[in-house]
């Protein structure tokens, strides 16, 4: 019965949001007020059906309902009550459902908190907001719904793939989708900027706070999916560069790209017609990154279940927004350059050519993430496009990035006396430099890397402080948040750096056969393996290994790296036993039995890992003081 | 097993949950594995393995490269690899090999030549297209609008 | 609102310059989708990820392995040599293996060309009992229980079957079990082709 009322609830949602789709574009295209208000009440409606779509789910997965296929597919009576509540999004269907709900939520807040708003741009803002949901209902509804029946019932589940069955899947879905969808405002209040013909740039600092909360999330999400691939998948790694994760990361570039070129919008005037394509751009890669995922067109650890029908129905859907979005873009975008001119020598330049970085890099990681099948269509034979490619050419297109950092907050808008910015930041260049050439003697290992790491990330740290102590010098002292968010956000990026940087350079991995009481020494450290036992688990039996660290001869941590076998599936999986460090984890798994008592162990130093998600956390932070800032909660005539 | 694939153990697979690049046989049937650790003689040998394995991709796997991979095709595979090291191949050499029984595939860093060049160059083009763009964007806004700058300010509003 | 500042760029600029622009973007984006949509076309395919095997053309690489019911003796190319054969890889761990064994067993009853097995790390006793167990459709049966000589051949799976002319050439490699239609339609008139070319 609940099962059904769940697809009814879907249903009327998909009503409703055919009625804001309409009743905001037609309402406002013929000056009807009247009819436009109705989208605040549709967008109330979905959210309200959609998340009771969502319990009943969650709902149907608690009390184990094998009568519903989904469930049958995903869970099983073992399944322990957390993951239960998590494996609701462990599948195509369900995912999907997360995803609406995430868009209602953005949606009602929208509709909600946009008061000050003239009722014709957010009608129309809501209105493609709208007709965007009718596409992800209407995908559900037809084709994926995550209510059907199967009859008679299963007597027991199948199970959550075992990956699944771990914290970080409670986290990094839900973080990844808010931020994911988010960025559908933005896109929404650019093409109701562009449906209102409108020549100005008001509409940015309505759009401002919403792009930078969407893009804090996405940040969160992609960070906390790092950290998870790292402790779960048991060897190590932090990024792939696997489609489903550069599928992402594109959005976040873009999105990056679109709060510089927001900002530069909002204050001068100037890349109207940029900002907008870009607010495009950005969640039409969010779109592609959803199709990707969902669709079988690439080879993923990481993808849903593939289906063609499927996939040819939200291809069609992506090509309606995106062509839709497009065709308005180049029919209305603002002909003449607006906005205050400026000089060569600008803040302005500068933020130019760091969206121009940054979508280039965006361009590379679209091209390499596409390129096996562009090889595949043409007939060019099977191509791989790994971490090779993609690293290389990443850190090519970043490295001027990071070296103009610092100069950015420093330098005027409009015109700058060229020297001035270099003036103040030399010294501290001169100390980067310096800090580099001596991790680069001092490095046991990948010396290039750790000495441009180093460099870098003392460079944007020391020039990001720098501005700060101008700015608390300066006549006044104001710290606005927004400054402050920005302080944040480049000080993560040093963080990001020194993290990412000397991990790759630095790590040492060694795989060794133990036997009980055999010891290993890696640098301070020494592993002692003191055998394996059989542990079962709720849903599991597993191999519990037990390896005592020492550091400098002195005990560190007793680790615990398990292989498991899953009961429903025979499915075995590598738990690693994780010490975390600030200055660098400790990271032990187990290899295979080698008959006897001795085991193959697998043991990381992974120097500054943690650093890693530590500057995506400053970043996100950072996007979300920014958002805080009063300035674009006032009207317009007090602001400026 | 991981080594097989046949339409109906993968549409269960498909159908039911998220791939996963670790699939080994169920506890009953087994292909014989070598799984005894590699011996390296020093750190360099084992950095410069580690680094080879890491450009070259596991045949079988959803996406994983050599060095990460538990499959018993990685296995086997890492072992020729590291016999080649012994003989004195080159890390050239060792990817000929592969790419001569398993094609293109293995490589996670395409080749550069020939149908990748648009690969590799592409988003340097993109780059350059848009410095030019840029420039030209840059040098109209400068240009002729002297006049019309706003004085320069000291306390200028951020 | 700031006020509107003189134009910049003639009359006639940003016009082409938009044209440009749409003829960018709308090419591009055409040209996403079309691609997009031969990937989703091409998706359910079976065999959308196996590889295309190098060999094909090229001579079979040389092996001589032992015999999985009698180790004394070997058999490889030269054994093989003069003849066609077909090469099938398969394991008792492998139940792609059981799947395509009746396609495998019919086929080979044809004798329209030698089956050789390929048993590939297996544990000998096995191998043994999965043959008895199913039947044994094989002229010879060859054991690699170290796996070197697989990686020669380019095998990364199993089942995967190859077919190798008299000349000792590869001309064609399966990836994935064998299905009735792949023989009637595939197999059987290359082998046809073999015996009348010569």
């Amino acid at each position: 019965m609940l099962p059904e009322i769940g697809q009814a609830a879907l249903l009327l949602a998909l009503v409703f949001a055919v009625l804001q789709g309409f009743a905001g574009l037609a309402g406002a295209a013929r000056g009807r007020e009247d009819l436009a208000a109705v989208t605040r009440t549709a967008a109330l409606a979905q959210f309200v059906l959609v998340l009771v779509a969502y319990v009943l789910l969650t709902l149907a997965f608690v009390v184990q309902d094998f009568s519903v296929m989904y469930v049958t597919d995903n869970s099983n009576s073992l399944l322990p009550l957390i993951y239960r509540y998590t494996a609701v999004w462990g599948a195509h269907e369900g995912s999907l459902l997360l995803w609406a709900l995430m868009l209602a939520v953005w949606n009602a807040a929208v509709a909600v908190l946009s008061g000050r708003i003239p009722w014709s741009f957010r009608a129309r803002a809501l209105g493609v907001i709208g007709l965007v949901a009718v596409g992800f209902l209407s995908f559900m509804v037809f084709t994926s719904n995550p209510f059907e029946r199967l009859l008679p019932a299963a007597l027991e589940g199948h199970d959550l793939n075992p990956l699944l069955q771990d914290p970080g899947m409670i986290i990094h879905p839900p973080l990844l989708y808010i931020g994911y969808i988010g960025f559908v405002v933005p896109f929404a209040f650019a093409i109701a900027a562009l449906l209102e013909g409108a020549i100005d740039a008001r509409w940015l600092r309505w759009s401002r706070p919403w792009t930078n909360v969407a893009w804090g999330f996405l940040t969160l999400g992609i960070a906390m999916g790092s950290w998870w691939a790292y402790y779960e998948l048991g060897w190590g790694g932090w990024w792939f560069w696997d489609p489903v994760e550069n599928a992402s990361f594109m959005p976040w570039l873009a999105g990056a790209a679109l709060i510089h070129s927001q900002a530069v919008t909002e204050k001068r005037g100037s890349f109207n017609s940029w900002t907008m394509l870009l607010a495009i751009a950005a969640f039409s890669l969010s779109l592609l990154g959803a199709f990707l995922v969902r669709s079988g067109v690439l080879t993923s650890v990481h993808s849903f279940a593939a289906d063609p029908a499927r996939g040819l129905f939200i291809l069609a859907f992506l090509g309606v927004v995106i062509g839709g979005a497009l065709l308005v873009y180049v029919l209305r975008a603002p002909r003449l350059a607006q906005g205050k001119p400026f000089a060569a020598w600008s803040r302005e330049t500068l933020l130019l050519v760091n969206n121009l970085l940054l979508a280039s890099a965006c361009a590379m990681v679209l091209l390499g993430t596409l390129y096996p099948l562009i090889a595949d269509a043409l007939d060019l034979g099977k191509v791989s496009v790994g971490p090779p490619y993609f690293g290389t050419l990443f850190l090519v297109l970043m490295a001027p990035l990071v070296f103009l950092v610092p100069f950015g907050p420093l330098t005027r808008w409009q015109q700058e006396q060229g020297s001035k910015p270099l003036a103040m930041l030399a010294p501290w260049l001169g100390l980067a430099v310096l800090l580099g050439l001596l991790a680069w003697f001092k490095a046991p290992q990948g010396a290039l890397k750790t000495g441009f790491g180093v460099a870098g990330a003392a460079w944007v740290a020391l020039g990001t402080l720098r501005f700060v102590w101008t700015r608390l010098r300066a006549k006044g002292r104001s710290f606005t948040p927004e400054m402050f968010g920005m302080v944040l956000g480049h000080l993560g990026i040093a963080v990001f750096v020194t993290g990412a940087m000397l991990v790759e350079a630095q790590n040492v991995l060694r795989e060794v056969p133990m036997v009980p009481g055999e010891t290993q020494e890696i640098g301070r450290y020494a592993f002692r393996f003191d055998g394996v036992e059989r542990v079962p688990g709720p849903n599991y039996m597993a191999d519990r290994g037990h390896v005592q660290v020492f550091r400098d001869d002195r005990p560190l941590v007793l680790l615990h790296p398990e292989k498991r076998a899953y009961a429903s599936g025979g499915q075995v999986m590598t738990d690693a036993g994780i010490h975390a460090g600030v200055r660098a984890d400790i990271f032990v798994a187990l290899g295979e039995p080698l008959g006897g008592d001795a085991w193959a162990v697998r043991l990381h130093i992974k120097p500054f890992v943690r650093w890693i998600w530590a500057g995506a956390l400053l970043m996100a932070l950072g996007g979300f003081i920014t958002a805080a800032d009063r300035r674009f909660r006032l009207p317009l005539k007090e602001a400026r | 097993m991981n080594a097989c694939r046949i339409p109906a153990l993968l549409a269960l697979l498909l159908a039911a949950v998220l791939a996963t690049a670790l699939w080994p046989a169920p506890a009953t049937a087994q292909a014989v594995r070598n799984v005894q650790p590699l011996e390296f003689h020093d750190r360099a040998e084992e950095q410069r393995f580690h680094a080879l394995t890491l450009e070259l991709r596991c045949v079988m796997c959803q996406n994983q490269s050599l060095a990460d991979s538990d499959a018993p095709i990685a296995h086997d595979l890492r072992r020729e690899v590291f016999n080649l090291m012994r003989e004195g191949r080159s890390d050239a050499e060792i990817k000929a090999f592969l790419v001569d029984r398993y094609g293109e595939f293995v490589l996670y860093r395409p080749q550069f030549g020939g149908s990748t060049l648009v690969l590799w160059l592409g988003p340097a083009f993109v780059l350059l297209a848009g410095a030019i763009v840029v420039i030209v964007v840059v040098r109209r806004r400068a240009a002729g609008n002297r006049a019309a700058l706003d004085p320069v300010d000291d306390g200028q509003e951020w | 609102m700031s006020a509107q500042p003189p134009s910049t760029g003639t009359p006639a600029g940003p016009d082409r310059g938009r044209l440009l622009l749409a003829v960018l973007l709308g090419g591009g984006f055409l040209a996403l989708v079309l691609l997009l949509a031969w990937g989703v076309s091409q998706s359910d395919r079976p065999d959308r990820e196996s590889l295309p095997s190098p060999l094909i053309g090229r001579p079979a690489p040389e092996f001589s392995l032992p015999v999985l019911h009698d180790a004394s003796y070997s058999v490889g190319t030269a054994e093989l040599q003069g003849q066609p054969y077909l090469l099938n890889v398969w394991g008792s761990w492998c139940p792609g293996c059981q799947v395509e064994h009746p396609v495998l067993a019919r086929y080979a009853e044809t004798k329209a060309i030698r089956v050789v097995g390929y048993n590939w790390k297996d544990e000998p006793e096995d191998a043994l009992r999965w043959l008895e167990q199913f039947g044994n459709p094989y002229w010879v049966v060859v054991a690699d229980y170290e796996g070197g000589t697989a990686i020669e051949w380019g095998i990364y799976g199993a089942p995967e079957t190859f077919l190798v002319d008299a000349e000792g050439i590869v001309r064609w490699k399966h990836v994935g079990p064998l299905s009735d239609d792949i023989i009637d339609t595939v197999v059987a008139p290359m082998v046809e082709g073999m015996r009348t070319g010569g």
